[in-house]
């Protein structure tokens, strides 16, 4: 649905049209994000917080709004609970400083590295919750993890890699219960399905603009503004300060503590128009779409001889990773691009959960509302290709 | 399919599933680890040297076909050459993949590799064994 707002879905590779299967790495930009952004620089290009001419009181507006955008969407209390940040990467390694060395954090066997490696240069001591075989996390091990010495739990809310969507209102729940506070990776999470920010009752929220047919180089720290205000500045620089003097500087409130230097302007307007171009979508529709996409690749993959799903929990999202009897997932992946047909092939930045899985290496097609059965057919029959050569 | 016919040569799919040489050495003069952190493909290289001859090849890992087969011909094409001979060639090879100098006889069975070049993203699949070999004789 909606393909025709993207205007990269409409090309040709390799003489065959583009079949965009690569969406949990980055969403294609619809036409009102490109709009919006270069609206931003052919008409109110200024920098923000400094000005008082006209254009900067432009930019500023258009930077602030974005950022009530952003409060809305997720539904945070507080506007100033919105910090904005290169990307989810950024925004772990923004919330790591308020863990120090030896103190012990929660994580699970399918985070991405972007998850696991800011706590290492913390020197955290890692407790990895342990996954089923069908890729879902094993609850009841998380149950027993939870204790007094734990001062974080940070997880992803949906596996980039299998696709599984974790049950994390309970899991912040029982964290609460031991007073633990609890971070979501949402990178894949924010464009599949709704998050409430306060119903969830998460203590912070990541996520990467980019994933949400909002520009790269853009992403969002929630932090419930109590313990916001005990984390310490990230980076120091211009607009996070009170007063610098060479003896002593104090630092200003939230959000501007953490968004030291000229912010990613453009980026946030850019972000801001994603987000009400999913709004106006409606999740309702994006998930009854998305649900029929997964269906109807899983049955049509489970069909293939010799292809094999890792990851097959009965919550998730779009996203199908499988490996194959013969073809490497980097030979599938070549094979499938000559078809037209754009996947992903690796260890997806989940090194980890290749070995939990004992595979190098898996193939994945990850799905969006703007991709069809038409799509998934075409790649079907490319690996049928594949198992041509192979 | 005519470009992927011509990466995916007969040779490569069965140097790629039946490897040669593939198995680790006991004593070797030296072993060399190459490991492609994009994509996990690894590769373990052992190799007896007499003087200054290569004797005996072999390697483990895991990896695409085009990495696999790679270093299958690698070490069928060099057993039995000098270092300086198998300097040579890695130069040989690296060039005809990535710096678009014709294909040269010299290559012998590795000219099969040579349609790696219409696939720039796959070029670091067919050096991985020969960067390893680098790293062995480091």
């Amino acid at each position: 649905m909606n393909r025709q707002d993207f205007p990269a879905l409409n090309q040709q590779v390799y003489g065959k049209p583009l079949v965009y299967f690569d969406n949990a790495a980055t969403t294609q930009k619809p036409q009102a994000v490109i709009d919006a952004i270069s609206h931003f620089y052919q008409n109110n290009n200024a920098n923000v917080h400094r000005g008082v001419h006209a254009l900067s009181e432009r930019a500023d507006k258009a930077y602030e709004n974005a950022r009530k955008s952003v409060k809305e969407f997720i539904n945070a209390k507080h506007t100033q609970e919105i910090i904005f940040v290169r990307g989810t990467t950024e925004g772990i390694n923004l919330l790591s400083h308020m863990i120090n060395k030896g103190d012990e954090v929660i994580i699970s066997a399918m985070e991405h590295h972007a998850n696991i490696v800011p706590w290492q240069l913390r020197e955290a001591k890692l407790n990895v919750i342990p996954l089923l075989d069908n890729g879902e996390l094993d609850l009841n091990a998380y149950k027993n993890m939870l204790n007094e010495t734990i001062k974080l739990v940070s997880i992803t809310h949906m596996s980039n890699t299998l696709g599984t969507i974790n049950p994390v209102k309970e899991m912040i729940a029982l964290a609460h219960e031991k007073n633990i506070p609890v971070l979501l990776d949402c990178a894949q999470s924010i464009s599949h399905g709704p998050i409430d920010v306060q119903d969830l009752d998460c203590d912070f929220l990541v996520f990467s603009g980019h994933k949400i047919y909002g520009p790269t180089g853009i992403g969002i720290v929630y932090g419930k503004q109590a313990l916001l205000d005990k984390i310490p500045p990230y980076q120091g620089g211009g607009a996070m300060i009170a007063i610098v003097d060479f003896e002593k500087t104090t630092f200003t409130h939230l959000p501007y503590k953490f968004e030291a230097g000229t912010p990613d302007i453009a980026g946030a307007i850019g972000l801001h128009a994603a987000l009400d171009y999913v709004s106006a979508l409606g999740f309702d529709n994006i998930i009854s779409h998305e649900k029929k996409l997964l269906d109807y690749a899983q049955e049509k993959l489970q069909a293939i001889n010799g292809l094999r799903i890792i990851g097959t929990a009965p919550d998730k999202g779009s996203i199908i990773s499988f490996v194959m009897d013969k073809a490497h997932p980097h030979d599938i992946a070549t094979i499938l691009d000559r078809e037209g047909v754009a996947i992903r092939a690796g260890h997806h930045c989940t090194m980890p959960l290749m070995k939990r899985f004992n595979v190098p290496a898996t193939a994945r097609i990850s799905m969006t509302f703007y991709n069809t059965t038409d799509e998934i057919e075409k790649c079907v029959s490319a690996l049928y290709k594949v198992k041509e050569i192979f | 399919m005519h470009e992927l016919r011509e990466l995916y040569q007969e040779v490569i799919i069965e140097h790629g599933s039946n490897p040669r040489h593939f198995y680790k050495l006991e004593c070797p003069s030296c072993t060399g680890h190459g490991y492609n952190p994009l994509c996990g493909d690894q590769i373990t290289l052992d190799l007896k040297l007499e003087n200054d001859i290569i004797t005996h090849m072999g390697f483990q890992g895991q990896g695409c076909a085009i990495s696999i087969a790679s270093a299958s011909l690698m070490c069928e094409s060099l057993t039995g050459k000098s270092i300086i001979d198998a300097q040579n060639a890695f130069e040989l090879f690296h060039s005809v993949l990535t710096a678009d100098a014709p294909a040269d006889d010299r290559l012998g069975k590795l000219t099969v590799l040579t349609g790696v070049r219409e696939f720039p993203a796959r070029v670091k699949c067919a050096t991985l064994a020969w960067h390893t070999l680098q790293n062995a004789l480091e």
